[in-house]
């Protein structure tokens, strides 16, 4: 890479810090409680609107992970997920009502409140649907994972969304309040997805999935990208660029290997296709505070008013993470 | 029954010392004598704690703190000065075990002495000539000895490198001690009483401590070489587990090994996680000697942790996926598994996929690359994987549709049909792919063509199209970069004698069957085909890729010929 590439590049990471910084005056804090925020804890970033029915079981996967604090932006949710998240003990809550859109859907409010306490933190930054599974999970807390990986000086790990689905239609079993969402959307596309590097950011560029063959059959460049680089050891001089999908300092995005070798992956079990989510899509179609004008949802409103099934017959049905690992959707590297 | 008294432990900590400590006081209250040595770095509060928890220990000691940087000579002066003080202190010992901080006892210390003492003036050290050695970092091994290294390789990197660079284009060299032949091995020994205090007490050793502190990381080499001067018998293998990652870093132990290291044949193992609450709890329980030990099978954690190794360096061919996208000839392996590719094969035979897929009994697809959609077997509209067959989605990302169906039916072979009128676009790539078995009949697009109706010029425009299609693909199946293994034929050849080649292919997919063709498929009805290319010609173009099909003469379908001495009914 010339000087003059990685000169722009550092031009556009100081504007996406500065545009992050200008933003900060949206946020009106609901409660602050980062004051209990104690060296080498580990943090969830998280924007959120009217997701209250997911909280619950939100905090508690990610407290039993082993997160120590949760920094929230609510972007002015209607329905009580402010009064529910203020009341956690473990939660600093802020609240706007400027456009998701206009803060490029979340990322300055969350580049900001990083900047401001994420230094030297693992930080983890996910949606309230969106749920880790790393290597040993189920026998390792995540501090196992960030010690591991500061012992092998790597500062950002990989997790891939997956998008997960029930069998039958979405309405059929409804979420209730607490319940582990993956019991009702456990299957998930076990091997379809298109991978290329973005030369200007030194990412992958995934996509695939139920969404690109359900969704977007006839137009695949729209299906929606489903790299995420969720975990970072934070330093204030970084910054997100387009959701979690790539930071700038490049270097972070080398999540992957190029001469053969496999890096430890985890992956981001995402929660979206629920009965919830006709209502989202409904609503986020009319508020067109969505990426490129929302037209994702308006190809999954249009399917799913055709009564569109994700499941198929080759629908992998979800265990755990070595299942995961074996189908090479997410790898261990070398941790043993 | 030996007491454990006579096995001192020397520690070396720099993190985490409540956990060291509470080895420490298992090891103590064992009746061991332990030196622990603080790295000068540590805060005075953690160290005081530290003292203060473990004051009740009478056998208990601390070293004088030495500043440990990776690689210096720091952690060789405070293994010196621990050592000293140990024999110094208690001179009940017979052998002094080398440990660090976050080491974890796997067996107790009574068996470690009554090991010891079964195998008098032995001392357990790795030490190999740096020839030997495949392992050292940054490609030093033996010019660790010969080079002079003041700066640190972790913090001032580029200006190690560049120092390294200039002394060997300048060829400065040190000088090696007289007498002392460099050895390198792990860093966790047990030496016994003579052997260390010879090499403490050695008239020139403050000729080799001002060699070794300009030697690159002097406690993988220190005592590896001078063990050589002083010991009668050096078994050149370490008490400790301890394995190490492609990039030098010890794998760190979590409680969900616990029943691998129950079952290790080592005493202590390297390094576990501190927080691993389980292990600790396990491993540092007040020994109760009736209790049965695991069979040691220490070829289990090997086999993990080589596996570990392998994995991150190599990966797992074929795959494509988020953390392991390799560059082009990086890939060890392109595809998943072996496939094969007809190509003509769907023209000249009818139905001649359900044919194959009853003879080798595997999943024969359709044209995969069909420019309307993938033509999965079964005619199914999602595959394997959940693999779609919307020809947008494929000619997305050609090279992600085939890779993951390869990677999806791993260990099932896929044979599919192709063309020149499929999407082209990973001739290169299948081509480069060891895994491919091509076959083709060069030219077998002129039969739909025949049996198609319409215009003639639309066919005749249609036959260039698709003959210069084809020769484009040869061309690359042709050149000296392919690696799968191809077969070529005209029409006119294979039409010649089409149940040879058809029996080669069948036997290399499914060797083991060793079967003669009892049944062939049906061939197309090509009566009128000679008089077809010869209008062709007449119309100015050239079938040359179908071979040399005589004038007006229909080619004779060979499976009419029966009796060939090959062909058992």
């Amino acid at each position: 890479m010339g000087i003059i590439q990685s000169y722009g590049l550092r031009l556009a990471r100081k504007r996406w810090r500065f545009r992050a910084f200008r933003k900060r005056r949206e946020l009106v804090p609901v409660i602050d409680r980062t004051a209990r925020i104690r060296s080498g804890d580990i943090l969830v970033f998280s924007t959120l609107r009217n997701e209250r029915i997911r909280l619950p079981w939100f905090l508690r996967y990610y407290r039993d992970m082993g997160v120590d604090h949760f920094l929230v932006v609510d972007n002015d949710s209607a329905d009580g997920s402010r009064e529910y998240l203020a009341e956690q003990p473990d939660v600093s809550l802020w609240h706007t009502q400027a456009s998701y859109r206009r803060a490029r859907f979340g990322v300055d409010w969350l580049n900001w409140l990083q900047m401001r306490h994420g230094h030297g933190h693992w930080c983890l930054v996910v949606d309230p649907d969106e749920f880790l599974v790393y290597p040993f999970c189920d026998s390792r807390p995540i501090r196992a994972l960030t010690d591991w990986l500061d012992a092998s000086a790597i500062r950002s790990f990989g997790a891939m969304l997956l998008d997960m689905y029930p069998k039958g239609p979405l309405e059929a079993q409804p979420y209730r309040e607490g319940q582990d969402p993956f019991e009702i959307a456990s299957w998930f596309d076990s091997g379809n997805y298109m991978i290329r590097r973005n030369p200007r950011f030194g990412n992958l560029w995934i996509q695939g999935g139920p969404r690109a063959r359900a969704f977007f059959p006839d137009n695949p460049e729209r299906a929606p990208a489903l790299n995420k680089i969720p975990l970072v050891k934070w330093h204030r001089h970084y910054a997100y660029v387009s959701s979690t999908h790539m930071l700038l300092p490049r270097g972070l995005n080398l999540v992957y290997d190029e001469w053969g070798g496999e890096k430890a992956s985890g992956c981001l079990l995402h929660a979206k296709f629920l009965d919830t989510f006709a209502a989202k899509a409904e609503e986020e179609m009319l508020r067109r505070q969505h990426y490129a004008g929302s037209h994702e949802y308006r190809a999954y409103h249009a399917a799913l008013r055709d009564g569109t099934d994700l499941w198929c017959k080759w629908s992998e049905k979800y265990i755990n993470w070595r299942q995961l690992e074996i189908l090479g959707l997410m790898s261990k590297g070398n941790w043993a | 029954m030996t007491t454990a008294g006579t096995v001192g432990f020397v520690m070396l900590c720099h993190a985490a010392l409540d956990r060291a400590a509470e080895v420490a006081r298992h090891w103590a209250q064992q009746g061991c004598p332990v030196v622990i040595h603080v790295d000068a770095k540590v805060g005075r509060a953690a160290v005081d704690r530290m003292r203060h928890h473990l004051a009740d220990l009478p056998d208990v000691r601390f070293s004088p703190r030495h500043r440990c940087e990776w690689g210096g000579w720091g952690l060789v002066g405070a293994t010196l000065d621990a050592a000293t003080l140990m024999l110094d202190e208690f001179p009940g010992v017979r052998h002094v075990y080398l440990a660090s901080g976050s080491c974890l006892p796997l067996r107790p210390a009574a068996e470690l002495a009554a090991y010891l003492d079964a195998r008098p003036n032995t001392d357990f050290i790795e030490s190999v000539t740096t020839e030997d050695v495949g392992w050292t970092i940054g490609g030093l091994s033996m010019e660790r000895f010969t080079l002079r290294f003041p700066f640190s390789w972790r913090s001032q990197r580029k200006l190690f490198d560049l120092w390294v660079r200039v002394q060997r284009v300048l060829r400065l060299k040190r000088r090696i001690p007289e007498g002392l032949v460099p050895h390198l091995g792990s860093q966790w020994w047990c030496l016994s009483r003579q052997t260390l205090s010879a090499i403490l007490k050695d008239p020139d050793r403050p000729i080799y401590d001002r060699y070794f502190r300009q030697v690159w990381i002097p406690d993988e080499s220190y005592f590896q070489t001078l063990v050589r001067l002083h010991s009668a018998r050096v078994e050149s293998r370490s008490l400790t587990l301890s394995k190490f990652d492609f990039q030098g870093k010890p794998h760190i132990f979590y409680d969900d090994h616990l029943q691998l290291l129950r079952r290790s044949d080592c005493f202590v193992a390297r390094k576990a996680w501190h927080r691993a609450d389980r292990l600790y709890a396990e491993f540092l329980r007040p020994v109760d000697p009736a209790e049965a030990r695991a069979e040691p099978n220490p070829g289990k954690i090997d086999r993990l942790f080589s596996k570990a190794v392998e994995r991150r360096t190599r990966g797992r061919p074929g795959l494509y996926m988020q953390s392991r996208f390799p560059n082009e000839n990086w890939e060890n392996g392109r595809t998943g598994g072996p496939y094969s590719i007809f190509q003509g094969f769907g023209d000249v035979f009818v139905e001649f996929e359900a044919w194959l897929a009853r003879t080798v009994g595997l999943r024969v697809h359709g044209h995969l690359f069909a420019p309307d959609r993938a033509h999965f077997a079964g005619g199914e509209r999602i595959y394997n994987g959940c693999l779609s067959d919307s020809a947008a989605l494929r000619d997305y990302d050609p090279k992600a549709f085939l890779t993951s169906l390869m990677w999806n039916t791993r260990g099932e072979r896929q044979c599919f049909l192709f063309g020149p009128r499929d999407n082209q676009a990973l001739n290169w790539f299948i081509a480069g792919d060891a895994n491919a078995q091509i076959s083709v009949i060069s030219g077998a697009w002129a039969i739909p063509l025949f049996r198609a109706k319409g215009e003639f010029s639309d066919l005749r425009r249609e036959a260039a199209r698709l003959q210069k299609i084809e020769s484009d693909q040869l061309h690359v199946l042709r050149s000296p970069w392919t690696k799968a293994r191809t077969r070529i034929w005209t029409l006119a050849e294979f039409l010649e004698n089409p149940v040879e080649p058809l029996q080669s292919i069948i036997d290399e997919i499914s060797p083991t069957a060793l079967r003669r063709l009892t049944e062939v498929p049906r061939m197309a009805d090509l009566t009128g085909f000679g008089r077809f290319l010869q209008e062709l010609r007449n119309q100015g173009m050239q079938p040359t890729l179908v071979g040399d099909v005589p004038l007006g003469e229909d080619p004779k379908p060979a499976i009419g010929r029966r009796g060939r001495p090959y062909l058992v009914k």
